[in-house]
């Protein structure tokens, strides 16, 4: 159950997006959000929408791994959706129903907003691998530095988090296997109960977290970790045609989104 | 042949311990050779490993590493970069999702060009055997291949001398042979200064040299096959001796006269039967 998390993962591949610089896609990312949060009318979400499916289509992202990432949301988007639908003023669908036709409509683009969003999020995460992501963020952060923003710092504890979330997730399914072999039941009882009956999993994974974090910090430093200064790379981030390209296209596109909604479309 | 690593009468205590995990212990570690520490839990021999490359500077006496203090914090950078270090658990100390920008974290700090970074790295992974899953995430690789990675991430250091504190203790029986046959090989073919702390003999064997540590203290140091004749010694510090060498150490007694030092089973067996005839 625990290995179903799709959190930071990363398909390698060989397609467009995968070889754009992870700072476009962090970029673009952002303005793919500004964009799908400035869609108003039925032809700018259609806009969206379609932009995404093309995008899908170029990573060669299946609609199998999508839906996999977005089942745990489903809680929050049903609710959403329900809200809308069942809170909205306007004209009844039938005369006397408390349901809208306004209301239907929010529903949907509520729906198709939260999707999107986490579609747009994951194709960023699915084409990029987590050590080129946060090589992007810190050079893109980098100007902060002179304000004495410790961003070499904080991306490599995001880059560490990362590397260490499957070796926490296999131990935690060991410590519930083992607390189970012993008659622990996390599956019945009250809400209060099953929250109780977690403890003795998140003591031992904390106690074990700290202990490797402990080791952790004694290995770097015995490779020569000193921190950010007079660091290089082996992997150099350079920007390439194909980066300005999608960086005019993603502006383009945020600008046309932006003249939809002018026009109220 | 000059020494490397030495120490000079290093005591060590844990702030929080009442006794010295060393207690005076003055050694010099040749360039070039493999050394063997061996000793139970508690011992101090992860104590002597963690002096070699300054993340634990004695309370008193010095350690020199390539002619430096290892106690001179100025110089901290050069020192580490002689002595690499690889631990216990392949787990915790890898820091990259990938392979080949794991092993490339160290040339990353010392600050070495990128295309140059590029060479090492390849050259380390062919040396360990891990180069054709330099892609691969490590939390998908079997124990004995995280911990080659391991070593091929203090190799692009470039280092001296390469200190192992219980490399295979967290291994099965075939990675931990990956790990000893790779550990012997940096020095038989690179010519790199190998420290291999263990509580292993059978690991011990292909070493030029084993110490043996108990209570803080260096209690024996000689070849393994010195080291070994001594049974009587080591299983009174609480080691267990080969089954091959304890076999032939009885035999011995009653008056055979058979190498001590065989450790494959079926040699053991091959060197009593022309004894016998």
């Amino acid at each position: 159950m625990l290995k179903d998390i799709t959190l930071g993962q990363y398909f390698p591949g060989d397609s467009l997006i995968h070889k754009l610089d992870p700072r476009t896609k962090l970029i673009a990312v952002v303005l793919y959000i500004v964009a799908l949060f400035q869609a108003k009318g039925w032809i700018g979400y259609g806009a969206v929408t379609l932009a995404t499916l093309i995008l899908m289509a170029i990573s060669h992202i299946s609609f199998g791994n999508i839906f996999k990432g977005l089942k745990p949301m489903l809680f929050i988007i049903v609710l959403t959706a329900l809200l809308n639908i069942f809170y909205t003023t306007g004209t009844p669908v039938v005369e006397g129903w408390i349901i809208t036709w306004e209301g239907i409509d929010r529903a949907v683009k509520m729906i198709l907003r939260i999707v999107l969003l986490i579609t747009g999020t994951f194709l960023l995460t699915y084409t990029t691998s987590p050590m080129a992501l946060t090589d992007g963020l810190e050079l893109l952060l980098n100007p902060l530095k002179k304000l004495h923003v410790p961003v070499h710092e904080m991306t490599i504890m995001m880059s560490m988090a990362l590397r260490f979330i499957p070796t926490l997730i296999e131990e935690t399914d060991k410590i519930m296997s083992a607390q189970k072999a012993r008659g622990a039941d996390f599956e019945t009882g009250s809400l209060i109960q099953r929250a109780k009956a977690l403890l003795p999993i998140l003591v031992p994974l904390f106690v074990s977290a700290f202990r490797r974090a402990d080791e952790l910090a004694v290995a770097m430093e015995s490779r020569c970790y000193h921190g950010g200064e007079g660091r290089t790379r082996m992997k150099q981030l350079h920007l390439a045609g194909r980066d300005y390209a999608a960086l005019v296209v993603s502006a383009l596109f945020l600008a046309g989104i932006i003249v939809l909604r002018h026009f109220g479309l | 042949m000059s020494a490397i690593i030495e120490f000079k009468d290093v005591h060590f205590k844990y702030p929080e311990d009442e006794l010295e995990s060393l207690c005076g212990i003055t050694l010099a570690i040749e360039e070039g050779s493999f050394v063997a520490v061996l000793g139970h839990n508690g011992s101090g021999k992860s104590t002597l490993a963690k002096h070699m490359n300054a993340i634990l500077t004695p309370t008193s006496g010095q350690v020199l590493v390539n002619g430096l203090d290892t106690a001179d914090e100025n110089r901290l950078l050069d020192v580490r970069r002689t002595v690499g270090m690889v631990f216990q658990n392949p787990d915790n100390q890898i820091v990259a999702n990938v392979v080949e920008d794991d092993v490339a974290f160290a040339p990353e700090n010392l600050g070495i060009p990128s295309g140059q970074i590029r060479d090492r790295v390849d050259r380390a992974l062919q040396i360990v055997g891990m180069y054709e899953l330099r892609q691969h995430a490590p939390h998908l690789l079997s124990g004995g291949q995280k911990q080659r990675v391991a070593i091929a991430g203090v190799i692009a250091m470039e280092p001296k001398v390469i200190v192992l504190d219980e490399p295979t203790a967290m291994l099965d029986p075939q990675g931990r042979a990956e790990v000893i046959s790779t550990v012997t090989r940096l020095c038989r073919e690179k010519g790199m200064t190998v420290v291999l702390i263990t509580h292993h003999m059978e690991e011990c064997i292909g070493a030029d040299r084993l110490l043996v540590m108990s209570n803080g203290s260096l209690v024996d140091d000689g070849t393994p096959a010195q080291v070994f004749s001594r049974v009587e010694e080591m299983e009174a510090e609480g080691l267990a001796v080969p089954e091959t060498v304890r076999l032939a150490y009885d035999l011995n007694r009653r008056g055979f006269s058979l190498p001590i030092d065989t450790l494959d089973v079926s040699a053991c067996a091959d060197n009593i039967l022309k004894e016998i005839r």
